[in-house]
């Protein structure tokens, strides 16, 4: 057999001096990089960099370093482009990768910064002071009337439709990750999580497992073009359903969750056979125009009791357009998400080639609908990709209603983005169905590292509303004067709605 | 009163329906609905309030394009007659109920269906039975585009669609489980082809059978193409005389002819397509 010409990316060093010889290492890595011959035998071309074997070292005598070996400088060529040139020559496949677009196009969110409040208008102390973080999402009234309570104060006259919105505590939700791209234990993890904060988390296309249903009323169930695990039953049961078009890591492709992580309990739950790959085709085949949409909305509605609705679209060059067809298709939420968004496994010409940023998706979808007098129709969920609370808050402050966080959410519980998610090997447990790693996730702690995460960044969107001398996150939504660019070009600004610094 | 700035008038109704309850004859266990004119909303809302109440048969007269006849319902041993043209998604999500249209049906019949039988006594639109994973949806006469797309079975839910007609493109395409079947029987134009282009494309499960004869070119790269022989004609033997006695037809003049028999060469068709990094 021929010698592969790529060489590992990383070296693994150990300090056998340190080395207690006790084989943890051996055991905790997922994908085989160790052999034990009296002491551990690290095979470099094997390592990813999650760094799970580092972490659980008792001597602390592993370290992960890159293999930098030297080549003739070339600007053009880089190491990662010749890489793909090999390994491509050497099988003819279409190069497989997981996660975001870590790829250095412009990060909007760091050029931007918030406002706050000097002299003329106070800022308030959120620790002493009410803050609002509580959204809804939803439809909600073109007018609405008001009666008096009786005590002096007014109260809504009706419902004025809000009952049937989704309420979220805090305007930040969990993103859409299958169980079976992930591990029940990271579903279980998640939808206790989102109980505990009064948000959402949401099944992905992959079914609602029956260890779910006790926290269906923070469930929101994925309807995708492999229709998989969706019966009449679990359509009533989830808080609302979610049409997916596209995701940011993939627009406009399918999915493929290949055979070997359909194990029993994926296929119970996604209701196909174990072992077969399942096919997501890329566009839903009975939607090919707004109408269809329209069509598929009121089909969930009605069978489902009449639950709000949304519809995830991945951000591309139309995407105010096409956002108010869905506005005016129905949906009670669109979700957009952004070139950076993660994934399970992609193609990496995709993920790294295809679509825009979410900062930009925000403004004019926003703008879109509100100089079309719809956007009270439908809510924005924004994601792909929120890394703080700072990130969420400029979303808001573009047009956001709330934001997803999916990445974010694996890193809580232990990714350390080594971008090997599509292997099923992941030695965190996180997107493998593995059993002897899948157990490394435990629910309960894992429920706690999500609810500290958000309460978190829930605290710092409260220090920065305070900051701006607002009480409510809604009154920050769409709030792009509180907002300046710093190092954006004039036509990005004026793309964003946003002013430079200094005007 | 306060009052939001302009906007777009609200989503209105489609222009003839009346947003009315239709009126309802009950006669113990059946109900008789007029739908004439009634918006699909109302109608389901009815049909659904008459299941619930304890109605086994519910025979709607009248009906005109009404989308979304038994969508989500779960109702084992409820029957409900259709007369007219059924609409769009008729038997969305369905499990259990048998659904029976007297008519033509929309597209979109038994999408993403679970379970239960929808008969068809005549022809039927594009994208039957996408996403099907269960339950039975026979259609006497032709059926158009993307037919049985994606159907998929898991454990004891195997999907079956048969048409006496004939399809067009994409029959089967992506099929992941169950059974399609194509009789060519039936069909309005004797110059038209009993199935279009892409015929199981991309197809991962199932079988389709065929009655007569397809050629190669008319099929997906990743199927394999035979005659079936007795023990794939065994199989279908029970579906074709379940399908006969639903459309009193006779199942040994169906039988009489050869089929051909498509099915996936790989359960995993694209396992090579990728290169991990």
């Amino acid at each position: 057999m021929q010698q592969t010409f790529v060489q590992p990316e990383f070296r693994v060093k150990i300090d056998y001096d340190k080395c207690h010889k006790c084989g943890r290492c051996v055991q905790q890595c997922g994908w085989g990089v160790y052999d034990f011959t009296e002491r551990p035998i690290p095979h470099d071309e094997k390592c990813r960099a999650c760094h799970r074997c580092v972490t659980y070292c008792p001597a602390h005598c592993i370290t992960i370093e890159k293999n930098t070996l030297a080549f003739r400088d070339n600007d053009n060529w880089s190491a990662d482009a010749r890489k793909a040139v090999w390994t491509q020559a050497d099988s003819g496949g279409v190069l497989l990768t997981s996660m975001g677009n870590p790829k250095p196009y412009e990060r909007i969110f760091d050029k931007l910064v918030l406002d706050a409040c000097q002299v003329t208008n106070p800022s308030i102390d959120p620790l002493r002071e009410p803050m609002e973080l509580r959204t809804y999402l939803g439809r909600k009234a073109d007018s609405v009337a008001v009666e008096p309570d009786g005590t002096g104060g007014f109260r809504l006259a009706g419902d004025s439709g809000v009952a049937r919105n989704i309420e979220l505590a805090v305007p930040i939700v969990f993103a859409p990750m299958s169980y079976g791209s992930v591990s029940l234990n990271v579903h279980r993890s998640i939808a206790m999580a989102a109980e505990r904060l009064g948000v959402t988390m949401n099944t992905g296309e992959g079914g609602m497992h029956e260890d779910l249903y006790p926290y269906q009323d923070h469930i929101i169930l994925q309807v995708a073009s492999g229709r998989f695990g969706l019966s009449p039953e679990v359509l009533k049961r989830a808080a609302a359903l979610e049409i997916k078009i596209g995701q940011g890591a993939k627009p406009g492709i399918g999915g493929h969750l290949p055979g070997e992580k359909i194990d029993r309990d994926v296929s119970a739950t996604r209701m196909v056979p174990q072992g077969s790959d399942a096919i997501s085709p890329a566009p839903h085949h009975d939607i090919y125009s707004i109408e269809d949409l329209r069509q598929l909305i009121y089909a969930l509605k009605e069978a489902s009791g009449y639950r709000p609705v949304g519809v995830k679209i991945a951000a591309v060059h139309n995407v105010a357009a096409i956002a108010s067809g869905i506005v005016r298709a129905g949906a009670d939420y669109i979700y957009l998400d952004g070139f950076r968004g993660g994934t399970g496994a992609t193609p990496q010409v995709v993920r790294d080639h295809i679509g825009i940023p979410v900062e930009i998706a925000i403004a004019v979808v926003d703008q879109r609908l509100r100089d079309e007098g719809i956007r009270n129709h439908a809510s924005i969920i924004a994601a792909g990709s929120i890394r703080s609370s700072a990130d969420a808050a400029k979303a808001i402050a573009l047009g956001a209603d709330a934001v997803a966080i999916g990445t974010a959410t694996l890193l809580a519980l232990g990714c350390h983005l080594c971008q090997s998610c599509h292997t099923g090997n992941c030695s965190w447990g996180i997107t493998t169905q593995r059993p002897e790693l899948t157990r490394r996730i435990d629910p309960e702690w894992g429920a706690e590292r999500l609810t500290n995460l958000v309460n978190a960044w829930s605290h710092e969107l409260q220090e920065i509303l305070g900051a701006l001398g607002v009480n409510a996150v809604e009154s920050l939504r769409g709030s792009r004067e509180r907002l300046r660019a710093i190092g954006l070009d004039e036509q990005t600004c004026r793309i964003l709605g946003v002013k430079p610094a200094g005007l | 009163m306060m009052t939001a700035a302009t906007s777009a008038p609200p989503l209105g109704v489609i222009e003839g329906y009346r947003q009315v309850t239709p009126v309802v004859e009950r006669d113990g266990a059946t109900a008789e609905v007029d739908a004439t004119g009634v918006y699909f909303q109302q109608l389901n809302e009815t049909v659904r309030r008459l299941v619930a109440e304890g109605a086994t048969t519910v025979r709607i007269a009248g009906v005109n394009g009404q989308r979304y006849l038994g969508a989500g319902l779960a109702a084992p041993g409820v029957r409900i007659e259709v007369h007219g043209t059924a609409g769009n998604d008729t038997a969305m999500f369905m499990d259990g109920a048998e659904i029976e249209i007297f008519g033509n049906a929309q597209d979109g019949v038994g999408n993403t269906m679970s379970g239960g039988r929808v008969i068809v006594h005549g022809d039927a639109g594009d994208v039957l039975g996408y996403g099907m994973r269960g339950g039975r949806v026979f259609v006497r006469g032709d059926v158009g585009y993307r037919v049985g797309i994606h159907m998929k079975a898991y454990e004891k839910h195997v999907p079956v669609l048969v048409c006496g007609g004939k399809a067009r493109d994409f029959f089967g395409e992506y099929m992941a489980g169950g059974m399609l079947v194509l009789l060519g029987m039936t069909g309005r134009d004797a110059a038209q082809p009993i199935a279009g282009s892409f015929l199981g494309a991309g197809m991962h499960g199932g079988a389709i059978f065929v009655r007569g004869t397809v050629e190669p070119w008319q099929c997906g790269a990743e199927v394999g193409i035979s005659e079936a022989g007795e023990e794939h004609r065994a199989a279908l033997r029970p579906v074709i005389e379940e399908y006969a006695a639903a459309m009193d037809m006779d199942t040994a003049e169906i039988l009489a002819a050869p089929f051909t028999r498509i099915a996936p060469m790989s359960h995993r068709p694209y396992a090579k397509l990728y290169a991990p990094m």
